[in-house]
């Protein structure tokens, strides 16, 4: 008998699981441990909308408080999960609280990379994870304030787009040869490394950030080839990684990511774990990945909720993601890695193409720059593990869709 | 603010009251109406927040642009009155507008 399910983890998967668990019935006593205290609310807007001043704080929750209300969901916001006793089935929080459960969901998420350099601790050295991390920020940039920002990846390129937006100077120091090179493909760096610099962005690569120098507060960026970069504000986006510590010290096994199998479940049989915090199998790629996405959390709550309730669903999703910057829009289907041919569809010049991976003639990404209709279609074409027939494929003019091989 | 009517998943009509200057798919989460997920939150990436509009309405709203054109063309079962929810936006103009969510949302 389930009696008393405790979620730990107010981000996307958390807010799903709890959500997912009522619609499905569960009618015990359910409670969502949220570190942060806010409601539980959407987090890619906090690099955009958020960042600009276009979207208000009210409007980033996922629900209002009333909701949880009616659900009879015991929201504690603002209270850490401070040790986990998996033998007697209890959570210890920061509040002096204990709380024992039947089942537990573990939604911790990741955390941000911390620089560890000289100057690492300067005031005005920001990271942008958490509401409250892009409130510091709005407060510390005006127009013409002079912006850096470490790391070139989708965190780094978007702030440095809403920034640009609102007037500042921004410089990106990336320490690759190319902007998202853990994501995309050469040509689609390329682009928006392109696009940035047309709106007067400084992009940097091969810079190695050795040192933040200033008197009590950051004043300027010294990297590895001797270069200063001057900054009012700086802004860290190196990264994250999956928050693990309350499972690790518990004993569960973590390796990037809190160890579960298809079914959400860690080594213990009451313990599952959903969204970035994991590290899981997919058997469509046919390899262990921990995957930070909206859509990975949302879709592997859901099956962790279902599985809490003894329903034995596998989480095999096809992964997709997405990025604005400036008036262009990234969206990603798929994981590239483990690809054997790249095939570009469409000119980067004409700002709306893609680029296929093939693993064998077997399609598994693409990435679409202003082409969301290779994207939908990319979606289900992976999902389906179709095949492709290259020469059409090859074919900019012939929808993705119709591409597949006879 | 203006009455919409959502016929959810299930057939259930809910109807709710759309606050002016968000979208209609904000409005829709907001009040919990199922089928509506809304994954990016309105960014125009995910598919998930699609709905079909009465014909007496499609007129009546600002028509697709081209990115929710391509997302709905391989959306699951898109019709001539499918729209994103995120991309219309909540006016006084649309008191007693009625959409139908699909069964399912995403790429189908």
């Amino acid at each position: 008998m389930i009696s008393t399910i405790v979620v730990v983890g107010g981000g996307q998967a958390g807010a799903q699981a709890v959500d997912t668990l009522r619609r499905e019935g569960f009618a015990g006593r359910l409670l969502l441990i949220c570190d942060e205290p806010a409601l539980p609310y959407q987090r890619p807007p906090l690099s955009k909308k958020y960042l600009s001043g276009e979207l208000t704080a009210e409007r980033l929750p996922f629900r209002h408080r009333a909701f949880y209300d009616e659900h009879r969901i015991e929201l504690k916001l603002g209270v850490r999960a401070v040790a986990l006793d998996p033998r007697a089935r209890r959570v210890d929080l920061d509040n002096g609280e204990a709380l024992s459960y039947d089942r537990l969901l573990l939604c911790l998420g990741a955390t941000a990379r911390r620089l560890t350099c000289p100057g690492a601790d300067l005031a005005g050295l920001h990271y942008l994870r958490t509401v409250a991390d892009v409130t510091l920020i709005r407060a510390a940039i005006k127009p013409g304030s002079r912006v850096a920002i470490i790391g070139g990846g989708y965190i780094g390129l978007e702030t440095a787009a809403t920034c640009r937006h609102m007037g500042c100077e921004v410089t990106v120091l990336e320490l690759a040869d190319r902007v998202m090179n853990r994501v995309v493909a050469p040509c689609v760096s390329e682009f928006f490394a392109r696009e940035h610099r047309a709106q007067g962005i400084h992009i940097l690569c091969n810079m190695q950030v050795t040192r933040i120098e200033g008197a009590g507060r950051v004043e300027r960026v010294v990297c590895a080839d001797g270069s200063e970069t001057a900054a009012d504000a700086l802004i860290v986006g190196v990264g994250a990684m999956a928050t693990t510590a309350l499972a690790s010290d518990a004993g569960l096994a973590c390796d990037n990511g809190i160890l579960v199998d298809e079914y959400c479940r860690t080594q213990d049989e009451a313990i599952f774990a959903a969204g970035d915090c994991t590290n899981h199998p997919s058997p469509r790629f046919r390899r262990r990945v921990r995957i930070e996405s909206v859509d990975n959390a949302f879709e592997q709550a859901k099956t962790a909720a279902l599985n809490l309730l003894d329903r034995n669903i596998a989480h095999d999703r096809v992964p997709w993601f997405w990025s604005d910057q400036f008036d262009s829009k990234l969206l990603i289907a798929g994981l590239s890695q483990d690809y054997d041919r790249q095939v570009l569809r469409g000119e980067p010049a004409s700002r709306s193409f893609s680029v296929c991976y093939l693993k064998g003639a077997e399609l598994i990404a693409v990435e679409a720059i202003n082409h969301s209709k290779d994207y939908m279609a990319a979606r289900k074409l992976i999902a389906d593990g179709a095949r492709m027939d290259l020469a059409k494929l090859a074919n900019p003019n012939l929808p993705l869709k119709e591409a597949a091989a006879a | 603010m203006p009455r919409i009517t959502f016929i959810e998943p299930d057939g259930l009509r809910r109807v709710i009251n759309a606050p002016i200057g968000i979208s209609l798919m904000e409005a829709a989460v907001q009040n919990g109406v199922r089928g509506i997920l809304a994954l990016c939150g309105g960014a125009c990436a995910c598919g998930t927040c699609h709905v079909y509009v009465d014909a007496a309405w499609l007129l009546r709203l600002a028509p697709r642009e081209e990115m929710e054109e391509g997302m709905l063309e391989c959306a699951w079962e898109p019709r001539d009155n499918s729209r994103l929810s995120c991309q219309i936006h909540v006016t006084a103009d649309l008191e007693g507008l009625e959409v139908t969510v699909p069964q399912r949302q995403g790429a189908m």
